[in-house]
């Protein structure tokens, strides 16, 4: 018994070394670029360079729209498919498969190929048709996370009763979604939101093949120019994601439970 | 993220099982539904339509266009020549290299924390932290990597401490090893995932009663632990294998063009059609598109049958 | 003639700050049927896994055949076990699963086989060789596992609860099957669980454990009629309290709900004015009806339960109530509700049990 115990301490620590040796390397590697001495200026470089500025608030806004797009479609669809059309569940979890097995790039190909100048919806003709493909490109991307999250929710406050109270009290459909549902959903509606933030922050293949000016591309470019700079974004990239996924585990403790058993 | 492995496995599953319906219209699910039930649905089957199954389908099809508008094969022959086939076949490498790495040592790691009787907190780090990990793909990934294992790295700096200069030894961050090992470190942590529930299936009285019966633990594990999880084990080599063929950003950020995977050389097709053959990019896709749905079928497939036997 | 086979010694076992078994001292002979009786959290399977040796005393020792068996992992202690939960291996089918044990010991090919189709026989499932658990039902899957754990020939066989997550019908067969079984094989058998007839109908000897301690360790007959404890008496089988207060110690009187009765085994500290508890088994208790014996006394049926052969009455008595079973008579209803009954039974026949 004891012999085992050692050797899952010793996997554990070589599987630990190798995560945190990198992050540990590229926090180091970002406060070298002053030869001798530890210093932030990688970082100085880059948080105040218009490139870095530019792009994160681009690519946040995208995001926010990809948050709200993606909202509008999955909010209703899921509490569709719980209260009124259970059939259609199959069909709706296939969808949501999609986007997992699709490698981004293919996505991006077909969005180009399918709607460009000759094309019924020529989107790429124009930056604001780009932007909305670049934002519909992410909606797709964050379908999957986003359904499970709203759908988890709705399971978790046990929506029939909820809808069926709320409409014997005179509520009509809209009313109970907007007044009712969506706000005992929030947490994990926003658990869905960070979730979808983190991964437009740091996507690069769509971006960058629609010729957006995103927070990837722009972290691409600096690696190919610059040495210590990168390293610094590397950082400043994970603690953005971290911070979300934290906060996804954060709101996991305040989600609204009405339902005593689940499904 | 473990919603979102989680997504792909119950998703997967239930959409399987779920198929397998009496022998009926096919629409005969949508008998007894009203317009109104089905209208919250429409737009979300509206943009699945119009943004994932649609291109998807587009790609397909346009790879049987030929230059001049007709339907032919000659996009998908074209695939023959030695630089695309060299690119399929390093990609194919590196996927099973990094997906055979991700399941052994991720296997490992979920099993000292799970069965090795560490600390029982270890186990929720573990969780989090691959939840967070198994997306880190991209182009911080590589900056990372640069960061640890590049020629100014640390790892490299700290073996020439020792008077060990693994680069002159031949070893290159910008390989094919290089790459490898960096995707790993997204795939280790998505094994973690998912075959973390597969272990805790493995039930405790099991263990117990293989001891009863005399057997030692590498036998519990040669005769009832891996046959019970092997087809887990398979079935998760299979998704690994496609998450990294269509992986492109960290390969682009580390690599860049020197190592020809199939999503870099589409990569520069779409950016500038450089192979001069709009459909061969079709045709590069489509060759994607099957690999990567055959292995999440096989995946899908598997898991399905693992969780039936395992009643 | 009795050998012994098992001894345990003083032994202890805490989780922590919490003693869960409490300085246990037992000994089994060779080829006894021996249940741990007892609630849950009793420590009856703490004491079990500590024979099997999934868990460590923290002191005390177990000793088989007269060598202490504490250092010894599970794996070569050469025992038996079958779990609650089946615990069939799912990749491994019936044959597999049976000759597990005779696989691991280098068994030849054929003789495991010939050892296999000996234990299907035994257990009453000859040609299910090929089946897999999956496919069979839960009192199948118990029954294989039980072929499982007896066909390396081990020296002892433990069974931690074997029979709870079972229908109540195959319940009571599989348990008579064990026990024919182990009658058959001779095996030492250390059986679990806490339905307490369960343990009365198979066993030799009786554990009864309460809290990490032993209560009582006896027959069936011993435990049943001449409980040690409170505990065992309320534990075992069904138990009738009546609370009563002294009228007089030199006569022994008692008045329960304002009836005075005698009571032989009334304790000479007893003085006017305690209250004492009054405990008798509900078939010591009989209706009137013309046949008194010393103890009589007056009340109102409040429930009737007609069970075919059997007629479950509860008696009012004013604070007190009391259970009684009566055979069905053909030729006499049984009394209704509300109707005012006498009963009846011998003042040796209650128990007094301090308040």
């Amino acid at each position: 018994m004891r012999r085992g115990r050692l050797w899952a301490w010793i996997v554990f620590i070589l599987g630990a070394a190798y995560f945190l040796l990198p992050l540990i390397a590229t926090i180091q590697f970002s406060l070298s670029i002053r030869r001798g001495t530890l210093s932030l200026d990688a970082y100085t470089n880059v948080l105040q360079s218009p490139d870095f500025q530019q792009t994160l608030v681009y690519s946040f806004l995208v995001g926010i729209g990809a948050i709200v797009v993606g909202l509008l479609l999955v909010v209703p669809a899921a509490y569709f498919v719980r209260l009124r059309a259970p059939q259609l569940r199959p069909i709706i979890e296939f969808v949501t498969l999609l986007p997992l097995i699709i490698p981004p790039i293919i996505l991006v190909f077909g969005y180009i190929r399918m709607y460009s100048s000759s094309s019924i919806l020529p989107l790429t003709n124009s930056n604001i048709g780009t932007n909305i493909l670049l934002t519909l490109a992410y909606v797709a991307l964050a379908l999957p996370y986003m359904y499970r999250a709203v759908d988890t929710g709705l399971r978790t406050i046990d929506v029939q009763t909820l809808t069926e109270a709320a409409n014997i009290l005179g509520a009509n459909t809209i009313t109970i979604m907007a007044r009712v549902i969506f706000p005992n959903i929030i947490v994990a509606v926003l658990s869905g939101a960070f979730l979808t933030l983190a991964i437009v922050i740091g996507e690069f293949t769509i971006a960058s093949l629609l010729n957006r000016p995103a927070f990837g591309v722009y972290m691409q470019n600096v690696g190919a120019n610059r040495a210590f700079e990168p390293a610094a974004l590397a950082v400043i990239s994970f603690v953005i994601t971290w911070a979300a996924m934290g906060m996804i585990q954060l709101l996991a403790r305040f989600a609204p439970r009405t339902a005593a058993l689940t499904d | 993220m473990s919603s979102s492995t989680d997504t792909a496995n119950s998703g997967g599953a239930a959409s399987v099982q779920t198929g397998a319906a009496p022998l009926r219209s096919p629409f005969a699910m949508f008998s007894g539904m009203r317009w109104a039930d089905v209208v919250g649905v429409t737009p979300f089957l509206l943009f699945a339509l119009l943004f994932l199954v649609v291109p998807t389908f587009y790609l397909v099809v346009s790879a049987f266009i030929g230059h001049d508008g007709s339907f032919t094969f000659q996009n998908i022959i074209d695939l023959g020549t030695p630089t695309i086939i060299s690119s399929f076949w390093i990609s194919i490498r590196i996927s099973v290299a990094s997906a055979a790495l991700g399941v052994v040592f991720g296997l490992l790691i979920a099993l000292a924390v799970i069965r090795g009787r560490l600390p029982s907190s270890l186990r929720s780090t573990l969780m989090t932290f691959s939840g967070v990990a198994s997306n880190f793909a991209g182009i911080p990934l590589a900056f990372a990597f640069l960061a640890t294992l590049g020629r100014l790295g640390l790892i490299t700096a700290l073996f020439k401490l020792f008077g060990f200069d693994i680069y002159r030894a031949g070893f290159n961050i910008l390989s094919f090893w290089g790459l490898t090992i960096t995707y790993c470190y997204f795939q280790i942590p998505l094994m973690i995932l998912i075959i973390a529930p597969a272990i805790d299936g493995l039930r405790r009285e099991w263990t117990e009663a293989a001891a009863t019966l005399g057997a030692s633990t590498f036998q519990f594990w040669r005769y009832v632990g891996l046959p019970i999880l092997w087809p887990n084990l398979l079935g998760t080599l299979s998704l690994l294998f496609a998450n990294a063929f269509g992986a492109i950003a960290t390969a682009y950020a580390l690599t860049g063009s020197s190592l020809n995977i199939v999503p870099i050389v589409l990569y520069a097709q779409i950016r500038g059609d450089v192979l001069n053959n709009p459909g061969l990019g079709a045709a590069l896709a489509l060759g994607m598109i099957v690999i990567t749905a055959f292995a999440n079928i096989i995946y899908l497939v598997i898991r399905t049958r693992a969780e039936r036997w395992l009643k | 003639m009795a050998e012994e086979f098992l001894r345990i010694e003083n032994l202890v076992k805490a989780f922590g700050g919490n003693t869960v078994v409490k300085q246990v001292n037992l000994a089994f002979d060779r080829g006894e049927f021996i249940t741990l009786l007892g609630p849950s959290g009793c420590g009856k399977t703490t004491i079990l896994r500590m024979i099997a040796g999934f868990e460590r005393p923290t002191s005390g020792s177990i000793h088989v055949e007269g060598k202490d068996i504490s250092p010894l992992p599970p794996n070569q202690r050469k025992i038996g076990m079958v779990f609650q939960a089946y615990a069939l291996f799912p990749n491994m089918n019936v044959e597999d699963n049976v000759g597990f044990g005779l696989r691991i010991a280098n068994v030849p090919v054929d003789e495991r086989r010939a050892r296999v189709d000996e234990m299907l026989k035994l257990i009453g499932l000859p040609g299910y060789g090929k089946r897999f658990p999956f496919e069979m039902s839960g009192g199948q899957q118990q029954r294989v596992a039980l072929a499982r754990a007896l066909a390396p020939k081990p020296r002892m066989l433990l069974l931690d609860e074997p029979l709870s997550a079972l229908d109540a019908k195959i319940r009571v067969s599989l348990r008579q099957e064990i026990r024919a079984i182990q009658r058959d094989l001779g095996i030492t058998t250390i059986f679990v669980t806490h339905d307490q007839e369960e343990a009365l109908s198979i066993s030799d000897r009786i554990v009864v454990l309460s809290a990490g301690n032993v209560e009582q360790f006896g027959t069936p007959f011993e435990v049943y009629n001449k409980p040690a404890t409170r505990f065992v008496a309320g534990f075992v089988g069904q138990l009738n309290t009546l609370s009563g207060t002294v009228t007089d110690p030199a006569t022994r009187a008692v008045a329960i709900d304002g009836q005075n009765v005698t009571l032989p085994n009334l304790p000479s500290n007893a003085k006017t004015g305690d209250h004492v508890s009054l405990t008798m088994r509900p078939e010591a208790i009989q209706l009137a009806n013309g046949h008194v014996r010393d103890v009589v006394l007056d009340g109102t049926v409040s429930e009737v339960s007609f069970l075919g052969s059997v007629i479950r009455l509860k008696v009012n008595l004013g604070q007190n109530a009391i259970h009684l079973d009566t055979f069905n008579d053909q030729h006499t209803p049984p009394p209704a509700h509300d109707e005012k009954v006498q009963i009846t039974l011998s003042g040796s026949d209650i128990l007094v049990l301090g308040e």
